[in-house]
């Protein structure tokens, strides 16, 4: 059984005790302890189920690599599926739990699948499952998807916030391992910003675990002078608990910081995702162990040699009285020793070589260590928990068993690959290293940024400097190329010396033994999560899928949630085997970003509920909301759909509103509405190009109004251009395209008419817009006194500028309803007060403020048209009978030559008209009118569509405007309009404007 | 070919699954062939299969650069629906739907097409205009739709916040028959199939240029060789411009980089694919347990199959909001594709000025939906010199200025 060490563990406290739980168990371990360490300490060896059989599965590794181990972590609102045991901080009161099983760990009916594992090979469900059609959907994609899935599912909103953090340096280093703290005091020393990521709580990475030495001194005293160094470097940060997850182009790192994950609740954040902009990234991310194909490989109890001796010397835990090494190399060895050191017994070293005459497995011989050479593991005994090993020849096929080994652990170690996904991610490539059998980075070919040279420089073990005494140097260079690169020319280094015991070269071992028959390959794990074994990659193969993408896809080898960090390098190798390729041909899958999986919320950042998006206030918001405001989301902004009097329903609210324009006064807060000043020299010529008609011939002081067109011709956006001054134009947008608008002239005036003097400003924000609408609208206004509003002195179409009951203001005399209509503009500080004058001044005349529906509902009365409805990116001003809006005297204009194609030129497109329904209801909105017959793909001919329909409440009956098939010329028709329920329509084409055709109204 | 069924796996559960054979076979090329595809991605891969089902074209060779069904087939968010709103989208869509939904017995290739349902959410009265339109539009042309109030949708996605606040839910457009396929098998199952019928599927193999007489093309020059051809077909979305200058014509249209991104895979919590345009964000649940997410496309030109980080943070921003309990999930894998996307957002299926030269491409977001349908079309129009499903689809239209914009029915990637 695993257990606790009566000594040691140099991360662990032993004075304070933390209390957490697991599947409902109380257990006590030790501040420092991982989930996983303290789990191994109280002899938990089965911790999980896999993916696809649900066989038992322990603890494999140490880190971040972790396959196998995990957990949901919390409860309620602070519940998350996944999480890996070994990077998990024990705290008091963690509550975890199990995954992956009914009903329970120890007793799995998913289990039933590994039975029948030998007929559910890779890729068995694209051969299966195929009859009857229907049963996919109804019986066995149901299965499956129960069956598979890891974590259970959150229920709660989280509980949690998370942050954003940006920051600058001239040197990221990813890693705070002795290469990485080296890199860090030679590009702190020469002056550069720099700034440290390690992953886990603790500097110094693996050397304090393998006893090394540096400088004369044991690693642990270096790390602990070397960060006291860099601390007080003002020029260096340094952040434990963070991960960088990802490099993306030009320099952009993303890394998440776990803040609070093991202090949750203290109010912090619980992650702050930083964004880093780095000159340049050295990235000292270390290696990671590979585990040993044997049959058998997965039984819990079977660990990487590392993480044995990471339990071992870190947390002091023992995986059990008896660990059996196998290795293909000299550093397992220490695993072996470490163990001896701690009491343990160690009853044989496996080793695949022929020869293991270094150092390390002389002291282990030394040690009183059996080593057995050119041996392997025919097969792992055991279910939840080992129980021992049979030893055969590496060199025959497993069958004659040399010897039987009780124990309750394998140390397995195939040897190590480095973390080159960092410098992957941006298209940074790697070159195989035949003596280490590993893919390392390719200095010659790193990712490149904006000035075309390489931006991440690997450092150390995750260079290929497997060897420590190799790190430091390696890093030094690392960091000098680097700062040269970022134009730090300067550099002084000292390396310090490390010594550690000299290893002799690996062999790579990729299936142990290595003739091992069928039956052997199939229980060789590969991908512990995703039930990858052996086998599976060879039948893929044989198959065809031998592209290593199609072998990845059909067997989902490295697709885990540990993204493949153990069995990649191992899969890759038995596909080339297989291929008879070799394995820099067959060459490896793309390396995604994140590193580690990264919490969704954290990605997210603050940004939820109210400020998912900033929402933007007009200065009368708050009126708004005080006086039965039902909302309309119109892009950032909320407008006032309409104002409820008490209970009344939207609908009679919007009736009521209409009348009392119509009738009275009405008011509108139109302050959303774009407003984009153009100004300069070339102002007019610009606008002259931007809209459909003439703009620069406009007069100060007066208002026309105005068509965009996209270069293909479709209507974009249309409003009210007021001529401000000789040089200066107001251009009034609608609500949602003032942004875009905004955009595409900026677009025009930087890209293509660059040497144009003109400038532009988007104003919507600076002033509020209200419009003072209906036949009393000009009394309220007097009432208010100040600008002079009569009808000869103010005419239509017309603006002046001065001051409305004493605050400034810019009036429009327009009208998007047909009524006698004033829009009034002043400085978004004195909205409020405005608004409040008018009402006040209004109240005798009952004026009514109104939404947007009344607005609408009044512009279709008058046949006025709407962006977004009348138009959809399909629709040219012709269509829409505005071809009095567009110039015939202008040389050019967006739109102009796209308007004159083919098929935008012909007479037979639909046109605007009016509908009014023969009995007087509403009609559908966005009904088609059906034509005779099918078209050749048997939809139903169509010759019309409604664009925008609504009750009148002024005409008392339903009204409608739609494109029909040469519509103009086809007044009095009746076309039918069907629904989804089969029932249809009937409705007369009439003309487009409804109300007051001759505009008696608005020119009063 | 021996077919694909439990009684095949089971003989070769016996026999440690040593008598599988090959999927496809992996021919040299011959001198001469009928037929060439550029491009053995799905939309390649299903015109090869129905030049030989539908026309008994069989002498074809697909040409591959890298690894078959290794583009936009193997790295979009699987999504199969027909709800558009232009007539000649809604065909060729629903066609493609139709295929699909019989597609793992027509291949004998389990695809997992799962007509799980649909839904698009409406969020802005814009959006509730749109999809009633869409509603009447998919109405006549025979694809069922229906318009769902917000109860309906809890309803259906149980993990929903339909209550905002920014942007609540005002209903959703939904279409049952919508789902998901698993997108590498597509492309496998097509492949399978069509090395049964002795096509050759050319993989590792760079087309480098377009040899052709007399305004028509006799074959193409490639890594392993020229290789003669008496018809061409061009199906290589993201390098379409490319291709059409070897051989000698132009496109209008760009490539950018589109981004998906997975979860780490949990127990069944959603079983619908569910679109939400206004805060640009898609979901679906794989059968594996992923919540398979995607966003928008990048505002910039490129080839590198990355894509700007934003996207990513926008497109969670939107999900987190929208199904709050993702939040504490974690992003397992992000991705690219490229993607080529016309002038009007619709697709090319066309002759070209060589007159045995066709061109497939400008599927942008949402081609994946379309493989089937598409490959249907390309194949008519390569055997018989005309298709109803691709008459629209000309790149004639762009000069005409007869554009098929499905703007106003999905705003964003689809």
């Amino acid at each position: 059984m695993s257990t606790r060490l009566s000594s040691g563990g140099r991360l662990i406290d032993r004075a304070r005790t933390v209390e957490y739980s697991f599947n409902g168990k109380r257990l006590r371990g030790f501040k420092g302890d991982t989930l996983a360490s303290a789990l191994l300490a109280s002899d938990q060896m089965l911790v999980g189920r896999s993916f696809k059989y649900h066989r038992p599965r322990g603890i494999v590794a140490s880190g971040a690599e972790e396959p196998n181990a995990l957990v949901g972590l919390g409860t309620g609102a602070r519940f998350e599926p996944n999480q890996r045991m070994t990077t998990t901080e024990l705290f008091d009161g963690l509550s975890s739990a199990s995954q992956n099983h009914w009903p329970s760990l120890e007793y799995d009916v998913g289990v039933l699948n590994n039975a029948v594992a030998k007929f559910l090979p890779a890729g068995f469900y694209y051969k299966t499952f195929i009859h009857p059609r229907a049963a996919w959907k109804h019986v066995f994609e149901p299965v499956i998807r129960q069956s598979a899935g890891l974590g259970r599912v959150p229920k709660e909103r989280d509980a949690d916030r998370y942050e954003y953090f940006y920051a600058h340096c001239d040197l990221l280093v990813v890693g705070g391992g002795i290469a990485g703290l080296q890199a860090a005091l030679v590009a702190g020393a020469a002056g550069a910003r720099v700034l440290v990521l390690e992953q886990t709580a603790h500097w110094g990475g693996r050397a304090p675990v393998d006893g090394v030495e540096i400088d004369g001194k044991p690693a642990e005293a270096w790390i602990k002078a070397s960060v006291q160094a860099l601390e007080k470097m003002s020029n260096v940060m340094l952040r434990r608990r963070t991960m960088a997850s990802g490099v993306y182009d030009h320099g952009y790192v993303l890394a998440d910081e776990k803040v609070a994950d093991h202090t949750p609740g203290d109010g912090r954040p619980r992650h702050r995702l930083w964004r880093i902009r780095a000159g340049r990234i050295v990235t000292a991310t270390g290696a990671i162990e590979r585990p040993l194909a044997f049959a058998g490989n997965d039984i819990p109890g079977v660990m990487l040699a590392s993480a044995v001796r990471d339990y071992v010397v870190n947390w002091a835990v023992s995986p059990g009285d008896r660990t059996v090494v196998v290795t293909n190399n000299d550093d397992a060895y220490r695993t072996a020793l470490a163990l001896k050191a701690a009491g343990l017994q160690v009853p044989a070293v496996v080793d695949a070589r022929d020869r293991a005459d270094g150092a390390l497995p002389q002291a282990a011989r030394a040690a009183g260590i059996r080593v057995l050479t050119g041996s392997a593991i025919a097969k792992a005994h055991g279910g939840k928990r080992l129980s021992g090993v049979a030893i055969c020849a590496q060199g025959g096929e497993g069958n004659a068993v040399t010897e039987e080994i009780p124990c309750e652990a394998v140390a397995m170690s195939g040897g190590w690959s480095p973390v080159v996904h960092l410098y992957s991610h941006c298209g940074g490539k790697l070159s195989w290293d035949e003596a280490h059998a590993m893919f390392r980075p390719d200095a010659a070919r790193p990712p490149t940024g904006a000035d075309g040279t390489g931006f991440v420089f690997a450092a150390g073990a995750a260079n290929g400097a497997l060897y420590v005494q190799d790190v430091l140097g390696d890093a030094t260079k690392a960091t000098i190329a680097a700062l040269q690169a970022a134009g730090v020319a300067e550099v002084e280094t000292v390396v310090p010396a490390v010594k550690a015991e000299v290893e002799a070269p690996m062999i790579p071992i990729w299936v142990m033994p290595q003739g091992a028959g069928p039956d052997l390959r199939m229980k060789m794990w590969l991908d512990y999560q995703n039930d990858v074994k052996v086998s599976d990659v060879q039948l893929a193969a044989r198959e065809g899928y031998e592209s290593v993408e199609h072998t990845k896809r059909y067997t989902t080898l490295g697709m885990a949630t540990d993204q493949g960090k153990l069995s990649n390098i191992n899969g890759l190798a038995v596909l080339s085997n297989a291929l008879n390729a070799p394995i820099p041909e067959v060459g490896t899958t793309t390396f995604r970003p994140p590193y580690t999986p990264v919490t969704i919320g954290a990605l997210a950042g603050e940004a939820r509920g109210e400020i998912f998006q900033p929402l933007r206030r007009t200065a009368i918001h708050d009126w708004h909301e005080a006086h039965g405001v039902e909302w309309e989301p119109v892009g950032h902004w909320r407008r006032p759909y309409c104002y409820k009097n008490g209970a009344e329903i939207a609908s009679a609210a919007v009736n009521r509103e209409v009348l009392a324009v119509r009738e009275r006064v009405g008011l509108l807060d139109a302050s959303t509405l774009g407003k984009i000043l153009v100004k300069g020299p070339d102002a007019g010529r610009f606008l002259d190009m931007l809209y459909t008609n003439m703009m620069s011939n406009l007069k100060p002081g007066k208002c026309r109004y105005g068509l965009m067109c996209s270069e293909n011709g479709f209507l974009m956006d249309d409003g009210v251009v007021a001529r401000i001054d000789e040089e200066t134009w107001l251009c009034h947008t609608t609500s949602g395209g003032a942004d875009r608008i905004h955009g595409w002239m900026e677009d025009w005036l930087q890209c293509e008419w660059w040497d144009w003097k003109v400038y532009t400003a988007n104003l919507t924000e600076q002033y509020t817009q209200i419009a003072v609408v209906g036949p009393k609208a000009r009394a309220v206004l007097e009432k208010l006194g100040g600008i002079e509003v009569s009808g000869e002195e103010f005419k239509f179409m017309e603006w002046r500028e001065g001051t409305l009951g004493g605050l400034p203001a810019r009036i429009f005399r327009i009208s998007f309803s047909g009524e006698l209509s004033y829009e009034i503009a002043t400085p978004a500080g004195h909205g409020r007060a405005l608004w409040d004058a008018l009402l006040k001044a209004g109240e005798e005349f009952g004026i009514t403020p109104y939404g947007t529906e009344a607005l609408h509902v009044m512009r279709a009365e008058k046949g006025f048209i709407m962006i977004g409805d009348e138009s959809d990116g399909t629709v040219i001003p012709q269509d829409l009978n505005l071809n009095w809006a567009i110039s015939k005297k202008k040389e050019d204009f967006l739109g102009k030559r796209g308007q004159e194609r083919s098929y935008l030129a012909d007479p037979g497109r639909w046109k605007l008209v009016g509908l009014e329904t023969l009995d007087g209801t509403v009609l559908p909105d966005g009904a088609y009118a059906v034509a005779d017959g099918f078209n050749a793909n048997g939809q139903r001919n169509t010759q019309g569509r409604i664009t925008s329909t609504y009750w009148s409440p002024t005409l008392r009956k339903g009204i409608a405007m739609a494109l029909v098939h040469r519509g103009p010329e086809r007044m009095g028709e009746v076309l039918e309009f069907p629904k989804p329920d089969g029932s249809s329509v009937k409705a007369k084409i009439c003309d487009p404007v409804f109300y007051d055709k001759d505009g008696e109204k608005q020119n009063v | 070919m021996k077919r694909y069924s439990v009684f095949a796996i089971a003989r070769e559960a016996m026999r440690h699954h040593t008598g599988w054979e090959r999927a496809w076979a992996s021919p040299e090329p011959k001198a001469n062939y009928d037929v060439i595809i550029i491009g053995a991605g799905g939309h390649g891969l299903a015109t090869a299969y129905y030049l030989g089902k539908n026309f008994g074209i069989t002498n074809v060779a697909v040409i591959e650069k890298g690894w078959l069904g290794g583009g936009n087939t193997g790295r979009n968010t699987t999504i199969i629906r027909s709800n558009y709103l232009q007539d000649p989208s809604a065909a060729i869509y629903d066609k493609a739907l139709k295929l699909y939904e019989n597609l793992s017995q027509d291949l004998n290739y389990n695809v997992m097409f799962s007509p799980r349902g649909l839904l698009m959410l409406a969020q802005t009265h814009h959006e509730v205009r749109g999809y009633l339109r869409t509603v009447h539009a998919n109405n006549l042309q025979g694809v069922a739709t229906e318009w769902i109030e917000p109860a309906k949708v809890k309803e259906i996605v149980p993990i929903i916040n339909i209550d905002g606040p920014r942007y609540p839910v005002l209903g959703a457009l939904w279409q049952r028959r919508g789902g998901t396929a698993r997108h590498d098998a597509v492309a496998w199952g097509y492949a399978r199939a069509c090395s049964d019928m002795g096509m050759h599927i050319l993989q590792k193999t760079e087309v480098t240029g377009v040899r052709q007489e007399n305004g028509a093309v006799t074959g193409v020059e490639t890594s392993r060789g020229f290789i003669g051809t008496k018809k061409l077909g061009i199906v290589v979305a993201g390098h379409s411009g490319q291709v059409a200058g070897m051989a000698g014509f132009r496109l209008p249209l760009e490539a950018v980089a589109l981004q998906a991104l997975v979860s780490e895979p949990i127990k069944p919590c959603m079983d619908v694919v569910v679109m939400a345009n206004t805060v640009h964000g898609y979901m679906s649940q794989s059968d594996k347990g992923e919540m398979v997410i995607g966003g928008g496309t990048d505002s910039f030109n490129n080839f590198t199959q990355r894509g700007s980080f934003h996207h990513i943070e926008e497109t969670l921003r939107a999900l987190v909001e929208t199904f709050p309990m993702i939040s504490r999930l974690k992003m397992l894998r992000q991705w690219g594709g490229i993607v080529d996307m016309t002038g009007d957002r619709s697709p090319i299926i066309s002759k070209t000025p060589l007159g045995n030269c066709f061109i497939n491409c400008g599927w942008g977001t949402g081609g994946f939906k379309a493989i089937p349908g598409s490959g249907w079309a390309m194949a008519e129009l390569m055997a018989r010199g005309h298709a109803p499903l691709a008459a629209e689809f000309g790149l004639d239209r762009f000069r005409e200025g007869r554009f098929i914009d499905e703007s106003v029915a999905a705003g964003v990637a689809h």
